[in-house]
């Protein structure tokens, strides 16, 4: 078995290098088919969480996927110094409205 | 209907014993799906706390250290960072959520986060400053991923666990019941024909005796 026992962090090389410096193993990658590819690769070496870039994972959204229903690894979109643009909340929206068929987070 | 059967009374009992355990079974997927959507409205609600709480100071965290690092020129950055003194240890869990395993996650730090690997000569504070703040980030990162992961799986599950109850509810429950149906109609169908048969025979019987006497 697979020990979950680190954390990585994909995206484009400047975006994360704020992460390499707090001690965290970081992938840069360019685009989205490099992005894939070193995620496939990495998918399965132990890191419990994957932490991916928000322009980066819009790309990936179908490998994503595929590591949705398994327990490890974790891959989690983060925002970039740019700000936020949304995919992670538009992640949770998605999963409530699969279960709940409703909006129950943003309805005001 | 779709199914052939044989109307014996071996099928009626063998099919009611089925829907029996499907009625069983429907009601407790639907209280399973009841309580896992309880637990799933209560994750999302933190995911979502969560992640815009993250998402606004992360993204203010990485901009000052993109600015203070702008400051510094990008060798001696390279440098300064490649060697960090924190590490973070983890161990890697599973939580059982209703039989939905999801991920448990502890960190443990280990290294000294008071010894900066590089000299302050070729770096400002301000970076500094940035790389403690994405530090102290990261527990609230660990604990978002492990709660967004969570709601994944548990939103997969009561999607699966409500095809499941669906499927029963409305085809496998109705199906058994109108199978029933039939089999007792068939079978009291046959009753009938037999004591219809029992009364014409015995009318033979008795015309053919009251001729015999006279």
């Amino acid at each position: 078995m697979t020990k979950y026992d680190s954390i990585a962090v994909i995206g484009k090389s400047h975006d994360i290098l704020g992460f390499k410096a707090a001690g965290l193993n970081v992938f840069a990658v360019s685009e989205g088919k490099e992005a894939r590819s070193t995620l496939m690769r990495i998918a399965d070496r132990g890191f419990a969480v994957i932490f991916i870039t928000e322009d980066i994972a819009d790309e990936l959204k179908e490998t994503l996927q595929r590591y949705k229903t398994k327990t490890y690894p974790a891959i989690i979109p983060i925002p970039t110094a740019k700000g936020s643009s949304g995919v992670g909340i538009k992640g949770i929206m998605q999963d409530a409205d699969k279960v709940i068929g409703a909006d129950i987070l943003f309805r005001q | 209907m779709a199914v052939k059967i044989n109307p014996t009374r071996m099928e009626l009992k063998r099919v009611r014993e089925r829907l029996k355990t499907a009625v069983r079974g429907h009601k407790l997927l639907k209280d399973k799906s009841e309580e896992m959507i309880r637990q799933f409205t209560i994750l999302i609600r933190k995911n979502k706390k969560l992640r815009e709480e993250i998402e606004s100071e992360l993204s203010a965290a990485l901009k000052s250290f993109m600015l203070a690092g702008s400051l510094t020129d990008s060798k001696t950055l390279e440098q300064a960072i490649s060697l960090p003194a924190v590490k973070y240890e983890i161990i890697g869990g599973k939580k059982s959520i209703m039989n939905v395993m999801v991920p448990k996650i502890e960190v443990i730090k280990t290294g000294d986060e008071n010894i900066f690997p590089y000299s302050f000569a070729g770096i400002t504070g301000e970076l500094n400053t940035s790389v403690q703040s994405i530090t102290n980030l990261l527990p609230k990162l660990i604990e978002l991923a492990e709660v967004e992961k969570s709601c994944n799986m548990l939103a997969d599950e009561i999607q699966k666990n409500k095809r499941r109850v669906n499927a029963l509810e409305y085809f496998m429950i109705p199906q058994m019941e109108e199978t029933i149906k039939y089999i007792v109609m068939k079978l009291d169908e046959n009753d009938r024909a037999n004591l219809i048969r029992l009364m014409k025979v015995k009318e033979l019987i008795e015309k053919r005796e009251s001729r015999g006497r006279s």
